[in-house]
Parts: C-alpha cells; structure tokens; sequence
C-alpha cells in the first residue's frame, strides 16, 4: 500500500538524516515563540550557519511542556529554544537538561542564567506582565483606567476583567506567583479573593485577555506587555498599564536537552542564540533583553518595564507550582460557575 | 423426544476449512489484530496509567545531623521515624502529584536556616529521587549540606499504584461538578435537538411543504464544519460586542446557554437523519385505519406515529447525548467558566501535564458514553420490520393551515443553521471587528497565526484523503470478512464487538489513549509516534463503527447464494469479491469514503493530543487560534473546512450518479 511505501521512505530519510551522512545537520527544536517570529529567528541563525537545518516543533507553553514531559524516557527534542524559565526549570527537576556554559555567558544579565555553573539554561528575553486596557469600551461605561495591581480590586470593574488560568497558561502562573512574592502568600490570597469578584472569566491562554480587550469583548485583560504594544500597532484602541507595584516576568530561554544525539550543533545553536546578532532579533518585539543595555525601545511597548520587574524567585515558584495551583483550583476554579 | 435419546451421538461435523476460508479467516485476523491494536491496547494503557499514583516513601530516605560544632554527627534515622515521632505528616499529606515537593526541614522542628549544624541526606533505595534547589538527586550515597542548602532540599515523590488518583478525583468539587455540568448541557440539548429535528423531520415527510430539497441541504450543513465553529460565531452574534446582545438580556453567551446552542446546531443534522428515516417508513393502512375509527388527527399522531418512530426517536437521542456529552470544542470556544468533562481532560493534560489525572476523567467520561452506547444497541434489537411486502407507502394530503405551520418550522431552523454559517464567513472577511468592519482577507494569512498556517490545511486535506482511502479499504473488507465468512462464531462475535467498540469511546479518551500507548519507548509501534500516519489510525478507528455499520447492511443485501454457487464454479473469493460484492456495494462503499473524508476534516478531540508540528491539522488550527484570541483567522478557516467538505460532497455526489450509472444498472431491470 501507498501508505506503508511512504512511511518506509520516511523512516530511511530520517535514519540518514540522523547519521549525518548528508553535511547538514538537523535539529529538533521544540518551541513556544509566536508562530510569526520563528522564520525571522531561523533565517537570523541560518545566516551565519547554513549548515545546521531548524526542525520547528511549535506550540504553546503548555502543550511543549506537556510533550516534553510526556517524552520524559524517549526525547524526541535536540533543543528548546524559547520556553518559559518556569517550564524549563520543571524539565530540570527531572533531570532532563544537559548543562553547558555558552560562549558569551559573561555577557549576560545574571537574572538571565540558571544560578548552577555550568548552567542547564540561558534566557533570552523577558516578557512581562501588564493590563491591556481598552479605552473605547473603557470610556462608554464611564470606568477610569487602573493604575495599580490594587485598583483592580475595585467594585466598579466588576465583571470587565478577563485574566489567564494559572493552570493551563505561564503567564497567570506568572502573575499569581508575583502577587504572592509582593504581597507574601496571606496577602496575595486575599488579593486574590478581591480580584475573583471581579474577574469575568479566566481564560486558557495567556494572549487571549489582550486579545479580548483588544476586540471590546471585555475591558481590560491580565496579560502581557509584548502581546499589548502587538495589538496596539494594530490598530486596537488599548492602553497598555503597567501596574505601578511591580510587575511578575517570566523569560524565554533556550536549554540542551539531555541525550541529544547532535550536540555539537547544539551548542552552536545556543551560543548563538545568546549572541548580539540573536538579541537584535528578539528586539523587535521584545523590550527586556537578557544582555543589558542592548534593548532598543519597541514601539507602543511601555518605557519603565524593566524597573518594575520584580526580584522573581523561580526556585520558589517552581518548587511551589503544585501548591499553589492546588490552592488556586481549591478556590476559584470550584465556584466558576458563570455570573449571570 | 424418546427416540433420540438413543440414539447414538454422532461424529461430530466440522466444516472442512478450504484455502478460501483459510485466506478469509487471516484477512478477519489481520483486520481483528489492527483493531486490537489500534483500540483494545491503547484503552488498556490508558486504564492502567488512571492507577499510577504518586506519593512520598519517607522510608527511603535517611538523614544525619551534626553538632554545633558540624563535625561530630549523630546515628542514621530514617525519615518514616522521624515523622512517626513528630506525627508531621499523616498518610493523606504524603499522597501527592508527578510534580509534588515535600520540604525536609519540616521534619525537624528545631531546624534554622542560620545555625551552624550540618546534615547529610542519602536514599536507601536507588528509586529515591530528591532536590537540591532544582538539581535532581538519585544516589545512595550520603550527601553533606550546611543548614542554608538543606532548607532548599525537596524530597520527590515516587510512583505506585492504587485507587488514590479516583478517590481525589472524587473528592475534587470542581472536577466532581463537572459530570453534572456535563449531564446537564448532554441532556437539555438532547432534549432540544431531537424536538427539532424531530419536528424538521416530520416536515419533511409528512407534509408537502415546498422546497423539501433546500431544507434538507440546509440541515445538512452542520456536518461539513468542525464543532466550535457555532461557539465563533456565537460569540460574534451574542457576545459583549456582539450584534444581537440585546435579545439575550443581560445572560451571558458564555456558558451553558453557548454550549447547548452550539450542540443543538451541531448535533442536528445526525439526529434529523435518524428520525427522518424512521419517518419516511410508514404505512397508509394504519392511517386509513384510524381515520375509519374516526380518531383524531391528534389522537392518530401519538397512537400511530409516535409509536412507529419511537425506536428513532430513542436512537436520535443517544447518538445526540454521546456527541453532546463528549465534544470538546464547543465547551472550549463559549463555555466560558462551565467546566464539562472534556475540558477537564484537556485542562489537566495541556495546562497541568497531569497525566494520570486526565486518564481519570476519561475513564470517568466513558461510562455516560459507553451506557448510552449499550442502551441503543439494546433498542436497536428490539426494532422490527414496520414495512411489510403488502405496506402503502404513505402519501401526505395538502392541509394548508398544518403545511403553512411546518414551513415555518422548516425555516426558522434552517435560518439559524444558514445564519451561523454565514456570519462565520462574514467574521472570517472582517479587517478589525468591531473597531475597523471594512472587508479584507488578512484572516487568511494564517502563516501569521499560531496554529500551523496553510500547512494546516494542506496536511488536513491529505489526512482526509488518507483516511477516506485507507479507512474506506479496511473498514468494507473487514465488513465482508464478518458477514461472508461460514462457522467461526466466537471470532466474528469478538470481532464485531472491537468494531462496535469505537462507536462508544470518545475522541479525547481514544487521543489519550494514543498518547500512552505509541509514545511508550518499549512499544514496537513507537516509531508512529508523530506521523502523519498515527492520525489516520486514529482517525479510521475513531470512526469505524457507522462506516462499519453501513458496509454490513450492504453486504446483508446481497443473497448468500453467490458464495456458494462462485465455490461451486470453482472461482476463488477475491473474484466474487472484486467482481460481485464490490460494485454490487458500490453506493456503500462511496457513503463510507466521504463520511471519512468529512469527518477526517473536521476532528478535533482525537487529534488534538495526537498531532505533531509536521502534521498539524486545519480544525486543531481553529482550535489553537481561538484560544490565541485570534477569533477571525479561526472562522475563516473553520469556512475553508466547509468549503473543502461542500466541494467533496458535491464531487462525491456526481461520481456516485457517473459511477452508479455505470454499474448499478441491473437495479433497474
């Protein structure tokens, strides 16, 4: 049958492919950048090393994570390049990184590096919380815009709020870890308990509450700055607040995957990526870079971002996760019945 | 009975099996095997993994503490004791998930982060794993850490296996309330849908409405485009900038009210085709006979027609519940905060990687499936021939006031189907909605979009291809080896029942089910793990049974007499097969090929898990794009899986009349 046929070609193209018959080299690389990044980034790299060929497996956060960990005993992956810290971190507990010291690692933020030497992972970029707010909508129900995590407590937005589920999407991970590391765990919950009575919806991803702000379809969106300055150049009538507290972040970072069967290229593959020529890249969207001093500003992206961040723990996050999103689901997922 | 008591028992007659029947029985065993394997194992796999739990074994670990002086050490205690001694943790605290951390210092009571004392930690079993930070340990060997280090020790949990995963899941509110949200949403649009169509339906055949042809192209509609495309285009007609807000009243779309009106459009037509049959059969005798008796138009429709369609109508309801209760892509797009049964697996799976837990709830989902599932084939068995040789067909009457009544029926349902459909594509061409509402076709550009991009659709249209070819091969050739094979009871009952299976498993749990089997590295199929392939599988099997069913009320068409007579002409199987069965099917075999293609393009809940980067489909793609909040570029590709669906129907409908011309003239005598 044709079917067997092709699956057998498939199966000798990959056997030659991986015993680097051919000179190129091909890596598997599993990512979370946005879809409309990653042939930019792959022609960046290509540039300079046309002899190594990119193999995108892309998806959201949650879904590569998952396939990662699914793969725990039988990794299919050479690289991942653009995962959430958080995410990677997890990999790491189970013990599934290949630590390697990058050339330039100097040159990078601490913040931006795993704290082992040599370490399992690098960052990238960071992408920061933020409140996209819709002014439009704003404006016809008469609500003033929030200048602070504390203003969102406030009973006149009730129900025009929209933010991400921490259990399925990084970045509501991000921002209750944030609240809980700014406020401490009794004031963060009880912050929380406020900001649930306001909360229209929580959403599975991360982009949607910009996205829905950005559409009317609610007023204001717990999400992040990057995804915002996106939808404002647009054309979307949004404002992108950054709560005057401080800000949770997570990174893009970019990590060896234990028993990867290239690891020459991917090593090249990693210094580049934390190589100047790979920040230019990430700069068009993205205004916290992990090299300090690099970031050119990026239009409609709000300027003081990178002083609001706060001192993020990801050792406590990480090995908090399970708890707190135990906590979480125990507390809001339970009575998020619609409010009719 | 006396006489036979003596007399002697006989040799006992075996049918002698010649090399037809040899032949026929490996082609039954391959089909059986492929269906075994594609099924029955990875179902077991899946069981198995809802078992797998995850706690702590203080008993495998050891600890050591020093002095002030850090240098003379104490005797070796285990942490079970230690805990024992403080009463710390009780059997319910150590219970934990695959991503569960228990700090260490809570076993000593009098520990400080700055103090001097030292302790050492080791595993007394290799399966011991612990943290150091984010470091994974797995040694026996003693290991030292000053008191600062030791407060970032975290043990891991272990894996064993017992209930402990169902009793949480049980003592879970939010996930419990899912299965009565889910029950809920299953049975008022049950409820709904089968009125309607039911409704629908009886226009269609018992009055003389005009148009009958439109309508019932209208109603087909909904099969053409994935699920959640109702959820989109609810949001644009109800949602918060939604152009009909204002008939809601204050409810919001988001929610129970979204789900059942998205069910109820997509459900549709699957329940108007059952009914519709039960209704196109009817006798005029039994009408006659009532008007004589002088009953009521009233009385003679619950004590005629009801009765005659009730078998129908308990089918339509099933097939309704099953599709209902174990969709996913609605409750996703507009359940807003309901959680149903299959979000839950979803939820815990892609946002929490709790595997174990998501296998729970599809063990949990399949009883309301796999219960409805028994209850209609128990029905089904009771159906019997209403249409004898000597029946009337019957003729509806003209009655101006009732036809007037049906049309309007007939068109308040298909302006709701038309209408969801057209507002999708309306979305799909809208630059900015509601901010810029000039028309465009940047939704289009979907290698801008998360989900895969035109790839997508290309990769979708192969798979559909793959699956109406493949599916459509294995699916008849199975059928005939069932029906047409003589004696081997036990084996064709075992294997009709793998081939009813399918019809009771749904798409999530068999996705699932997927995941743990083929991407077992001990597993010989591994290699599947990704392809394009894995999706064909799993799609044939998830849709095996109604291609299945379809091919055996063919074949059961076709007098049993051709096998004998072709074995007593000395011409082998095949021949008859190719030269006989085939074309004689050949109608059949073309319904089973496009209910595959369609259904391969617009699937979502087995593949959703299943798909790879390289085969990335185009309904995923309106999955993943919605969620991305890219609700337009989710509509219009959502329309281009209907136009792809429209065409091949069309396609399909002028090959069946070319080909049926062609060979099935002998009908027409």
């Amino acid at each position: 049958m044709k079917l067997t046929k092709s699956l057998a070609l498939g199966a000798l193209a990959t056997v030659l492919s991986t015993t680097a018959l051919w000179a190129e080299t091909e890596l598997t690389v599993y990512t979370a950048i946005e879809a409309e990044d990653l042939e930019r980034y792959a022609a960046a790299f290509n540039a300079e090393h046309p002899d190594i060929k990119i193999n995108w497996v892309r998806d959201s956060t949650g879904v590569v994570t998952a396939k990662l960990l699914a793969e725990k005993n039988n990794p299919q992956a050479d690289v991942v390049w653009g995962l959430a810290a958080t995410s990677l971190l997890v990999l790491k507990t189970e013990g599934m990184l290949e630590p390697y010291a990058p050339a330039g690692l100097d040159a990078l933020d601490p913040r931006f590096r795993d704290g082992d030497n040599p370490p399992s992972w690098v960052g990238m970029d960071a992408w920061v919380a933020s409140v996209c707010y819709n002014t439009v909508e704003g404006e016809k129900l008469g609500l003033t815009p929030p200048k602070s995590w504390a203003d969102l407590t406030k009973p006149e937005y009730a129900g025009h709020i929209v933010m991400p589920n921490p259990a399925s999407s990084g970045t509501g991970f991000l921002d209750v870890s944030s609240w809980l590391q700014m406020m401490g765990e009794e004031g963060g919950w009880a912050y929380m308990d406020g900001l649930h009575q306001n909360i229209a919806a929580y959403t599975h991803s991360g982009s949607k509450p910009c996205k829905m702000a950005a559409a009317g379809e609610t007023v204001m969106g717990v999400s992040f700055a990057f995804r915002g300055a996106k939808s404002k150049n647009e054309g979307a009538p949004i404002d992108v607040i950054v709560p005057e507290e401080g800000i949770g972040w997570d990174m893009e970072a970019i990590a060896i995957v234990a028993g990867t069967d290239a690891p020459d290229a991917a090593k090249t593959l990693v210094d580049w990526t934390i190589s100047p020529a790979a920040m230019k890249e990430y700069n068009v969207g993205y205004a916290v870079l992990a090299i300090p001093g690099m970031a050119q500003p990026v239009e409609n992206y709000p300027a003081n971002v990178s002083e609001k961040m706060i001192q993020n723990d990801f050792e406590w996050a990480a090995n908090n996760r399970a708890a707190i999103l135990e906590e979480w689901t125990k507390r809001y997922d339970s009575k998020s019945e619609p409010k009719n | 009975m006396a006489g036979t008591s003596t007399l002697p028992a006989g040799r006992s007659v075996k049918l002698k099996l010649d090399r037809d029947g040899i032949v026929k029985r490996c082609f039954m065993a391959l089909i059986g095997l492929y269906l075994f394997a594609a099924l029955v194992l990875p179902l077991y796999a899946m069981l198995s993994k809802s078992f797998v739990t995850y706690g702590f074994d203080l008993a495998r670990y050891e600890f050591q503490v020093s002095d002030e002086s850090g240098t003379v050490w104490g005797e070796p205690v285990s942490a079970a004791s230690l805990n024992e001694v403080l009463g710390k943790f009780t059997a319910d605290d150590l219970a934990s998930s695959s991503d569960g951390r228990l700090a260490v210092t809570d076993l000593f009571p009098d520990f400080s982060f700055k103090s001097p004392v030292k302790y050492r930690l080791r595993s007394t079993t290799a399966d011991a794993p612990y943290l150091v930070g984010l470091d994974l340990q797995r040694t026996t060997e003693w290991q030292e850490f000053d008191s600062n280090t030791f407060r970032r020790v975290n043990l891991r949990p272990v894996t064993t296996v017992g209930l402990q995963n169902y009793v949480d899941y049980f003592s879970n509110a939010a996930l419990f309330s899912s299965i009565e949200n889910s029950l809920f949403i299953a049975i008022v649009s049950t409820v709904l849908t089968v009125g309607l169509a039911f409704g629908f339906a009886y226009a269609l055949n018992r009055s003389c409405i005009p148009f009958k042809g439109t309508f019932r192209l209208i109603a087909m509609m909904p099969i053409l485009v994935p699920s959640l495309l109702p959820g989109i285009a609810l949001i644009y007609l109800f949602g918060n900038q939604g152009f009909l807000k204002g008939l809601l009243m204050g409810q919001s779309i988001y929610g129970p009210l979204g789900i059942v009106i998205g069910s109820v459009f997509f459900t549709f037509p699957h329940a108007l085709i059952i009914i519709s049959t039960a209704l196109s059969i009817a006798d005029q005798r039994q009408y006659e006979a009532a008007e004589s008796l002088r009953a009521s138009s009233w009385r003679t429709f619950w004590t005629v027609t009801i009765p005659g369609a009730r078998y129908g109508l308990i089918s339509a309801a099933f097939v309704t519940f099953t599709l209902v209760i174990t969709d996913f892509g609605l409750p996703k797009v507009i359940g807003g905060q309901y959680n149903v049964l299959a979000i839950d697996i979803y939820k815990q799976v892609i946002g929490q990687q709790n595997f174990e837990m998501g296998a729970v709830v599809s063990v949990v989902l399949l009883i309301p499936a796999v219960f409805a599932f028994i209850i209609d084939r128990q029905v089904q068995k009771k159906q019997v021939s209403l249409l004898s040789a000597r029946s009337v067909p019957y003729q509806p009457k003209p009655d101006r006031r009732f036809d007037m009544l049906m049309l309007l029926w007939c068109l308040v349902v298909a302006i709701f189907i038309a209408g969801i459909i057209a507002v999708c594509q309306v979305a799909a061409l809208v630059k900015f909605w509601p901010y810029d509402l000039s028309l465009s076709l940047k939704n289009y550009a979907f290698n801008r979009m998360d989900g895969g991009g035109w790839a997508a659709y290309w990769n979708s249209l192969q798979l559909a291809a793959m699956t109406a070819v493949a599916g459509t091969a294995i699916i008849f050739t199975g059928a005939y080896m069932v029906e047409k094979v003589d004696g081997f009871r036990a084996g064709r009952a075992l294997f009709q029942f793998f081939a009813m299976l399918p019809m009771a498993i749904p798409g999530m749990v068999l996705g699932l089910a997927y995941i743990f089997f083929f991407n077992d590295p001990a597993n010989p199929l591994n290699f599947l793990y990704g392809t394009m392939a894995i999706l064909v599988i799993s799609t044939v099997t998830h849709f095996y049974t109604v291609g299945h069913l379809t091919a055996l009320t063919a074949l059961k068409q076709i007098d049993a007499e051709f096998e004998p007579v072709a074995a007593s002409l000395r011409q082998p199987f095949w021949r008859l097969f190719a030269r006989v069965t085939v074309p004689v099917c050949l109608p059949a075999i073309l319904d089973i090929s496009i209910y595959m293609f369609v259904n391969a393009m617009t699937t979502v809940s087995a593949v959703v898990f299943l798909y790879s980067t390289h085969t990335a489909l185009a309904s995923v793609a309106v999955l993943n794009m919605d969620d991305a909040g890219d609700i337009a570029p989710a509509a219009a590709m959502g329309m281009m899986i209907f136009y792809t669906n429209a065409a091949a129907r069309i396609l399909h409908a002028f090959a069946s009349r070319r080909i049926l011309g062609r060979t099935q003239a002998w009908r027409a005598r």
